[in-house]
C-alpha cells in the first residue's frame, strides 16, 4: 500500500516519468535527458542518496529503442529502493546522460556498462574500459555476441608475437545444457546452443 | 660577537619542511602493484604513481578474473547458475547461494517453508563468520601479524568441516536451490554447530586480545585510509564498510529477509571510517553472527527444506522420480527447460559478508533469465581507491586494501 501511494507520489513529482512494470520496488520510466534530473531531486530531496546499481539491458538487434539502461537507489535514511529505467537515445552508438557528478560510484558502474553494452555516457570523466581491455573491439554482453567468445588479437602485441597466441573462442562441449524457450515442443529437444568447437568438430586454428 | 639563543621546539622542523611539499621531490615513478601481489589478495593491479614513497595517483587496473558470469546467466537455466554464484565471492560462497536462490524465488513470488529459511539464516551467518575470520586474519597478515592468519584459519578449517557435512563440499558449496536447499541438515549436525561456536568464542578473544590494543597494529591502522560517511555513501561501500564510516544501514535489520526480524542482533558502527575502525566492525560483527546461529539453533521448525508446492520450480525427491510418473515427468522438464518463471523485473540485495550482494533479473518468462546483473559490493569499494590512496605513504597501500576486504572474484565476476 505504501509502495503504491510512494509510486504516485513519483509520477506526480515527475510528470514526464511514466510506471515501469516490477515485481518488487517502485520503477518508474524517464526520458534520457530527464535522467539527471530525476536523480538530482531523488538524492537531494527524496533521500536516495545511495546508487546500488546501474546497469543496461539490451534487448536484442531487431529492436528500437535497443537498450535500456537501469539504476537503483537505496536510501540509508528511509531504508528504499527505487528503481529508475531509461532508453538510450541510439540504438546504433547509443548514448545517455551520465549520473556522476550526482554519484562518484556511477564511474566505475558506467564503465562497466560501457565495456559490456558499447553505451557512451555524456558527460562521464574517464570513459574507459574496466574489466576487458583497451582496445578490445567486442561488447561482450551484447546479444549478438556469441557466449563462447570471438577469436581476438592479444592485447600485448609483442607477447603475441613470441608467442604466436590470440583469444580464441571457448570450448563449449556442447554446452550450454537446456532446451530453447520458445518453439515447438517437438523442437525443443535439449542441444547445445553454442556448438563453436567440441570433441566432434575441431577447434579453430 | 654576541650569539642569538634559539630554542628549539618541534614546530621549527615542520615549518621547514611545510615549505618544500608543494614541491615534487625528484622524479616520480610509476610503480605496478599486482596483478600477482600477496597483498591485493587476488588479482587486483594498482598502477601507482609514486613520489618518493608518498602516493601521487593510483589507477586500478580489475579484469583480471573477468569469466562473463552474467552473460553464462543468460544462457543457462536458474538452478544451472547456482554453482557460478559460489565462485562470486568464493569466501562466503552459501551467503552467495542463499543470496540468489532469494532473488529467483522473489521473482517467482515464491515462499519457502520456515525450516528452510532457518537453515539458510544459518548458513548465512556461518559463511559471515568464516569470511571476516578471513578478512581479519589476512588483514592482521598484510599488518605483519603473521600469527593471526593461522588462529584464524584453524577455526575456518573447523567450519569447513561442517559445511562439507552439510553440503558435501568444502569451498564450492552449490547448497540451494531455487524453492529450498538441496538437501536436509544432517543428524547431529546443529550440535556441532553449537560446539565449534562454543570454542569460536574464546578464539575470537584471543584475536581480539592480540591486536584490538597492540600498538604496532594501531600505529599502522589508526587514521588510516579514513574514509568519511558522506564519501561511503557516495562510493557505494556496503556492509561492513559503510558501517564503519558510520551509516547505520544493516539490511538484515531494514529489510530483513529469512525471518532476521525474529532475531536479536546488534548494528556496530565505527566511529572514525578508518581502517581500524573496519577491522573492529568485522571482529564484532562475528559475535554478533554467533549469537545468531545460536539462537537459530534454539528455534529451529521442523518440516520440509523445499517449497512442496512449487512443482514447476523445485526438483522432487529422488525416490519420488524414481517411482513416479508425475515427478519423472516434473523431473525432466526441470532438467531440460528449468524452473518457470514469469515475467518481471525483480532486484534483491542481501547482506552478505563482504557487503550488500544484489542480483538484478529481468524475466521474459520460461527457465533462463533475460538479463541477469551481478551487483558486487567489492567492485564498489574498490572504487574508491583512487580518492582516498593519493597522498598515502606506499607501505599503507596493503593496510587499506586488507581493511576493504574485497574478493577478486566477485569484483570481476
Amino acid at each position: 500500500m505504501s509502495e503504491d501511494t510512494f509510486l504516485q507520489d513519483l509520477l506526480k513529482r515527475f510528470e514526464y516519468a511514466t510506471e515501469r512494470a516490477s515485481l518488487d520496488d517502485p520503477a518508474i520510466q524517464v526520458p534520457a535527458d530527464k535522467l539527471v534530473e530525476t536523480c538530482r531531486v531523488l538524492r537531494d530531496d527524496m533521500g536516495f542518496d545511495l546508487l546500488t546499481d546501474s546497469t543496461a539491458i539490451d534487448w536484442g538487434e531487431e529492436a528500437s529503442p535497443r537498450f535500456t539502461t537501469i539504476a537503483h537507489l537505496f536510501s540509508t535514511k528511509n531504508k528504499e529502493y527505487v528503481r529508475i529505467a531509461s532508453d538510450c537515445i541510439d540504438d546504433l552508438e547509443p548514448t545517455i546522460p551520465s549520473l556522476v557528478p550526482l554519484f562518484p560510484i556511477a564511474n566505475w558502474l558506467e564503465r562497466e556498462t560501457y565495456d559490456m553494452f558499447g553505451i557512451r555516457y555524456e558527460g562521464h570523466p574517464d570513459m574507459r574500459r574496466i574489466l576487458m581491455w583497451e582496445g578490445y573491439p567486442y561488447y561482450p554482453l551484447r546479444k549478438e555476441f556469441p557466449l563462447a567468445g570471438i577469436e581476438t588479437e592479444l592485447p600485448a602485441a609483442d607477447i603475441a608475437e613470441v608467442t604466436q597466441t590470440k583469444v580464441i573462442p571457448a570450448p563449449m562441449m556442447g554446452g550450454p545444457f537446456h532446451a530453447p524457450q520458445t518453439g515447438e515442443m517437438s523442437d525443443r529437444e535439449p542441444r547445445g546452443a553454442d556448438q563453436s568447437w567440441n570433441e566432434q568438430k575441431e577447434k579453430p586454428e | 660577537m654576541p650569539t642569538d639563543v634559539k630554542e628549539l621546539t618541534i614546530g621549527d622542523s615542520a615549518n621547514r619542511s611545510a615549505g618544500f611539499e608543494d614541491e615534487l621531490q625528484g622524479e616520480t615513478m610509476t610503480l605496478n602493484m599486482g596483478p600477482s601481489h600477496p597483498a591485493t589478495h587476488g588479482v587486483l593491479r594498482l598502477k601507482l604513481e609514486l613520489d618518493g614513497d608518498i602516493i601521487t595517483s593510483c589507477d586500478p587496473v580489475i579484469g583480471y578474473l573477468h569469466r562473463g558470469d552474467e552473460k553464462i546467466a543468460e544462457n543457462m537455466t536458474y538452478n544451472q547458475f547456482v554453482p557460478y554464484t559460489d565462485r562470486l565471492d568464493y569466501l562466503a560462497p552459501l551467503a552467495n547461494n542463499v543470496c540468489y536462490a532469494m532473488a529467483v524465488e522473489r521473482l517467482a513470488g515464491l515462499q519457502v517453508p520456515p525450516r528452510c529459511e532457518t537453515i539458510r539464516l544459518i548458513c548465512c551467518e556461518l559463511a559471515r563468520i568464516s569470511s571476516h575470520l578471513l578478512g581479519v586474519g589476512v588483514y592482521g597478515m598484510d599488518c605483519g601479524a603473521m600469527s593471526i592468519f593461522l588462529y584464524t584459519f584453524t577455526q575456518r578449517e573447523k567450519l569447513y568441516t561442517l559445511f562439507e557435512e552439510l553440503t558435501g563440499a568444502r569451498f564450492t558449496t552449490s547448497y540451494t536451490r531455487i524453492g529450498g536447499v538441496s538437501r536436509d541438515i544432517p543428524e547431529g549436525w546443529l550440535g556441532r554447530v553449537n560446539d565449534f561456536l562454543n570454542q569460536l568464542g574464546p578464539a575470537i578473544d584471543e584475536v581480539d586480545g592480540l591486536l584490538t590494543r597492540n600498538k604496532i597494529f594501531i600505529d599502522r591502522t589508526k587514521d588510516i585510509g579514513v574514509v568519511s560517511k558522506e564519501d561511503a555513501i557516495a562510493y557505494g561501500f556496503t556492509g561492513p564498510n559503510l558501517r564503519a564510516s558510520g551509516v547505520d544501514v544493516d539490511l538484515r535489520r531494514d529489510k530483513p529477509y529469512l525471518g532476521y526480524e525474529h532475531y536479536e542482533f546488534e548494528t556496530f558502527l565505527g566511529s572514525v571510517g578508518d581502517s581500524y575502525d573496519r577491522y573492529l566492525v568485522r571482529l564484532w560483527e562475528m559475535r554478533d553472527s554467533m549469537k545468531i546461529v545460536r539462537q537459530a539453533i534454539d528455534k529451529m521448525p521442523d518440516g520440509l527444506w523445499y517449497a512442496e508446492d512449487a512443482k514447476k520450480i523445485y526438483a522432487p525427491p529422488k525416490s519420488k522420480i524414481l517411482s513416479s510418473m508425475e515427478e519423472l515427468i516434473q523431473n525432466f522438464m526441470l532438467v531440460t527447460e528449468g524452473p518457470q518463471m514469469p515475467e518481471g523485473e525483480v532486484y534483491f540485495e542481501a547482506e552478505n559478508p563482504k557487503g550488500v550482494l544484489g542480483f538484478f533479473i529481468h524475466s521474459k518468462g520460461g527457465g533462463v533469465p533475460f538479463r541477469l546483473k551481478i551487483r558486487s559490493p567489492s567492485f564498489c569499494s574498490l572504487s574508491v581507491l583512487p580518492k582516498i590512496l593519493p597522498g598515502m605513504m606506499m607501505s599503507d597501500v596493503p593496510v587499506v586494501l586488507g581493511s576493504l576486504d574485497f574478493v577478486m572474484g566477485e569484483c570481476d565476476r
